[in-house]
C-alpha cells in the first residue's frame, strides 16, 4: 500500500494522529476565525464609531455615543417590543411544541414517526417568503380566517379583539398578533425537534417509576418529565428566541408599522446610512442571547450535555 | 393466611398476542414469591398488572381484598424495583430515595431522616449526594431498592433486579434481599428467568410458560416433583423421559422426569454411548445417548470420567423417576 502517494499519506496520518486533526480542523477554523468572527468584530468596531449629523459621514473615533442613542425612548421601545415578541413566540412555541414532541417521542412508531418528521419538516422545505405571504393572505381582511369568523358569527369577537391596543389593528394581517402567529408558525419546527430529541432519551420506565412512587400524572410531569426535557426546551428556545430577535422580514410583511430590531438595523444601514447605529442595534440581540444562555446555564440546562 | 395478591382468570392480550392468558394466582401476605419463566412467558406482564402499568383484558386482580380494576398505579400501595432501576438522573441519591415522600408532601427534615435510614439499610450510607450516574450497577440497584421500600408498600415488586449484576454481586444481593424481606415483613413478588435464583430465594415459585402458569410450588417440591416436561426441563434441567420409554420400565404411559444427579454409572443397566463431556468443577456433566433418548448425567468429582464415544451402563432408583400423570401424551 505504502508505495502509492495516497498510501504514503494515510500511513503518515496514521503515525501522526495530530496531523490528521489539524488537517480536518484547519478549513472550518479558518472559516470561523476569518470570515465569521472577523465580520462580527468588524461589526462590533463599527458600533463604537459615530455619525456626523450634518455631513452624514462616519466619524472614526472611539465613542459610546452611538450606544447612548439606543437608550432614547423610541429606540428603547423597539428593543422592548422585540424582546417581548421573542419571549411570547418562545413560550407559545414551547406550549404548542411540547405535546407534539411528546406524542412523537412516546407513541409514534414506524409510518407515524415518518409522518411526524414529514409534517414538522415539510414547512422548512418551502421558501420562507412564500410562507409569510401565504400567511398574509390567510390573515387578511378578505382572508380565510376572517371568513371563518364570519361564518361562525364570531366577527364581533374578532373585532373586539382587534380593537385592543398593542395586540390589535385594522385586520389580523396588520396587527402585532398577526406577526406573532407567523413567527410562531415559522419557528415552531425549531422548538419541536430538540424537545422531541430530549424526550426520546427519557425511558418510559422513568414515568412509571414516578407513578409507582405515588406521583399523579401532573406531579410526574412536573417533577420528572419537565426537568428531563428542560435541556431540549432550552435548546429549542435558543432557536426561536434568537431567530425572532433577528428577523426583519416577517414584521415587514405581516404586522403593524411599529418596528422590530431587525427592521431598525435594515433601515439604519440602508436608507438612513447610519452604519454605527445599525451595528449598535445588531449588538443588542447578541447581548440578550448572552444573558439568556448565562441564565440557562445557571438553571442547569446544559448539565445533561 | 391473608391473601396479598389474588388473580382470578386474569388475561392480558396485546392484539393477537396472549401475553397473559387466564391466570389464577394467590400470593400470601409476607411471602417471598418468585415468578419464573423464559422471556416472553408472561411473568413481567403479570408484575406490571399488579403494579397497574397494564390493565387486564379480562379477569380481576385483588390486593388485600380490594379490587384493583380502576385503581391507577399512583394510588396503589405497591412499589416496584425496575429492571433498569429507573433512577431519576436529575436527582441525587437522597432525592431519588425520598421521591415518594416528597410526592406525599413530607417535610424536608422527615425526608432526609427517612432517606438516610433507608440508605443505611441497603449499606449505602454516605452516598446521598451523588448522582445516579456516579454509582456502580450494584449501588444503583440498592438505591432503587431503598427508593421502593421508603413508602412502606404492602407489596414490593422486583423485576429481574439482579439481572444486570455480575455473579458474585448477584449472590450477595440474593442473601441481602432475603434478609431484608424477613426484616420488613413485606410481601415480595420477584420476577426472574434464573431458576437457581428463584429456587434459592423464594418461599414459593410460579413457573410461567406461554402466558400461563405451568406449576406453583415450593422450590423443593418444584425440583423434586415437576408436573410437566417444561417445568422439569426449565427448573431442574431434569431429563424428561418420553412416555414409550417410561412404559417399558414402569408400565405407565406418561412422560417422567429424572434428575441428572440421580443417575449412576454402573456395571449394568441401560447401555448408552457418551456424546459429550463437560467439566463443571464440582461435577462432570455427561450427555449419554440411549437409543432414542439422550440423558444428562452428573458424575461426581470422585468418579472416573468416561471418554467420548465410550459405551457405559446407567442405572437409577425407580423412585427417582417421577411420572407426570397430569400430562396428556
Amino acid at each position: 500500500m505504502s508505495d502509492t502517494l495516497l498510501g504514503r499519506i494515510s500511513d503518515t496520518l496514521w503515525r501522526n494522529p495530530r496531523l490528521l486533526i489539524v488537517a480536518l480542523l484547519a478549513p472550518p477554523v479558518a472559516w470561523l476565525g476569518i470570515i465569521y468572527l472577523g465580520s462580527l468584530f468588524a461589526l462590533l468596531a463599527q458600533s463604537f464609531f459615530s455619525i456626523d449629523e450634518f455631513s452624514g459621514l462616519i466619524n472614526y473615533e472611539f465613542t459610546l455615543k452611538t450606544y447612548g442613542e439606543l437608550f432614547k425612548a423610541y429606540n428603547l421601545d423597539i428593543i422592548v417590543r422585540t424582546v417581548t415578541m421573542a419571549l411570547a413566540v418562545t413560550i407559545g412555541a414551547a406550549i404548542i411544541g411540547f405535546p407534539v414532541a411528546y406524542f412523537a417521542a412516546r407513541y409514534a412508531r414506524g409510518p407515524w414517526k415518518a409522518l411526524f418528521y414529514l409534517g414538522v419538516m415539510l414547512p422548512l422545505w418551502s421558501s420562507y417568503l412564500v410562507k409569510v405571504y401565504s400567511w398574509k393572505l390567510i390573515l387578511a381582511k378578505e382572508g380565510i380566517l376572517n371568513w371563518l369568523f364570519e361564518t361562525l358569527h364570531l366577527s364581533r369577537l374578532l373585532n373586539a379583539y382587534l380593537s385592543l391596543p398593542i395586540v390589535g389593528g385594522n385586520s389580523l394581517s396588520v396587527s402585532t398578533t398577526g406577526t406573532f402567529l407567523v413567527f410562531l408558525y415559522v419557528w415552531l419546527p425549531f422548538m419541536i425537534l430538540p424537545i422531541q430529541a430530549s424526550l426520546e432519551r427519557v425511558p418510559h420506565s422513568m414515568l412509571e417509576a414516578s407513578g409507582d412512587l405515588g406521583a399523579t400524572p401532573v406531579q410526574a410531569f412536573r417533577t420528572v418529565l419537565l426537568p428531563l426535557a428542560f435541556p431540549g426546551i432550552i435548546a429549542g428556545s435558543i432557536f426561536t428566541f434568537s431567530l425572532t430577535l433577528g428577523d426583519y422580514i416577517i414584521p415587514q410583511i405581516v404586522g403593524s408599522s411599529r418596528r422590530f430590531i431587525g427592521q431598525a438595523v435594515y433601515q439604519y444601514q440602508g436608507t438612513a446610512g447610519n452604519i454605527p447605529l445599525a451595528a449598535a442595534f445588531a449588538v443588542v440581540p447578541i447581548i440578550i442571547m448572552g444573558l439568556y444562555l448565562w441564565w440557562a446555564k445557571r438553571k442547569g440546562a446544559f448539565d445533561a450535555l | 393466611m391473608t391473601v396479598a395478591v389474588k388473580f382470578s382468570g386474569v388475561s392480558r392480550h396485546f392484539g393477537k398476542v396472549r401475553a397473559v392468558d387466564n391466570v389464577d394466582l394467590d400470593i400470601a401476605e409476607g411471602e417471598f414469591f418468585a415468578m419464573l419463566g423464559p422471556s416472553g412467558s408472561g411473568k413481567t406482564t403479570c408484575l406490571r398488572l399488579i403494579a397497574g402499568f397494564e390493565r387486564p383484558t379480562a379477569g380481576t386482580i385483588e390486593v388485600f381484598g380490594q379490587n384493583m380494576g380502576d385503581v391507577p398505579p399512583y394510588k396503589r400501595e405497591i412499589n416496584t424495583v425496575f429492571q433498569d432501576y429507573a433512577l431519576f438522573p436529575h436527582l441525587n441519591v437522597i432525592d431519588n430515595v425520598a421521591y415518594g415522600l416528597m410526592i406525599a408532601g413530607q417535610s424536608k427534615s422527615v425526608r432526609q431522616k427517612a432517606a438516610d435510614d433507608a440508605l443505611e439499610m441497603v449499606a449505602l450510607g454516605g452516598y446521598g449526594l451523588r448522582k445516579p450516574s456516579e454509582l456502580s450497577g450494584g449501588q444503583r440497584q440498592r438505591v432503587a431498592l431503598a427508593r421502593a421500600i421508603i413508602n412502606k408498600p404492602k407489596v414490593l415488586l422486583l423485576d429481574e433486579p439482579l439481572g444486570a449484576l455480575d455473579l458474585k454481586l448477584r449472590e450477595q444481593m440474593q442473601e441481602e434481599l432475603k434478609v431484608l424481606q424477613k426484616q420488613l415483613g413485606i410481601t415480595f413478588v420477584f420476577v426472574t428467568h434464573d431458576q437457581g435464583e428463584a429456587l434459592s430465594m423464594a418461599d414459593r415459585v410460579a413457573v410461567f410458560n406461554e402466558g400461563g402458569i405451568a406449576q406453583i410450588a415450593t422450590p423443593h417440591e418444584l425440583y423434586l416433583h415437576p408436573q410437566t416436561p417444561f417445568v422439569a426441563d426449565f427448573v431442574g434441567s431434569s431429563n424428561v423421559l418420553p412416555a414409550p420409554f417410561v412404559k417399558k420400565i414402569v408400565g405407565a404411559s406418561y412422560p417422567a422426569s429424572l434428575r441428572p444427579e440421580a443417575i449412576q454409572i454402573s456395571s449394568q443397566g441401560h447401555a448408552g454411548v457418551v456424546r459429550s463431556v463437560n467439566f463443571l468443577g464440582s461435577a462432570t456433566r455427561l450427555s449419554v445417548q440411549l437409543d432414542a433418548v439422550t440423558l444428562t448425567v452428573l458424575c461426581p468429582l470422585s468418579d472416573s470420567v468416561p471418554n467420548i464415544g465410550e459405551t457405559i451402563y446407567l442405572s437409577w432408583e425407580s423412585a427417582d423417576m417421577h411420572v407426570m400423570e397430569g400430562v396428556n401424551v
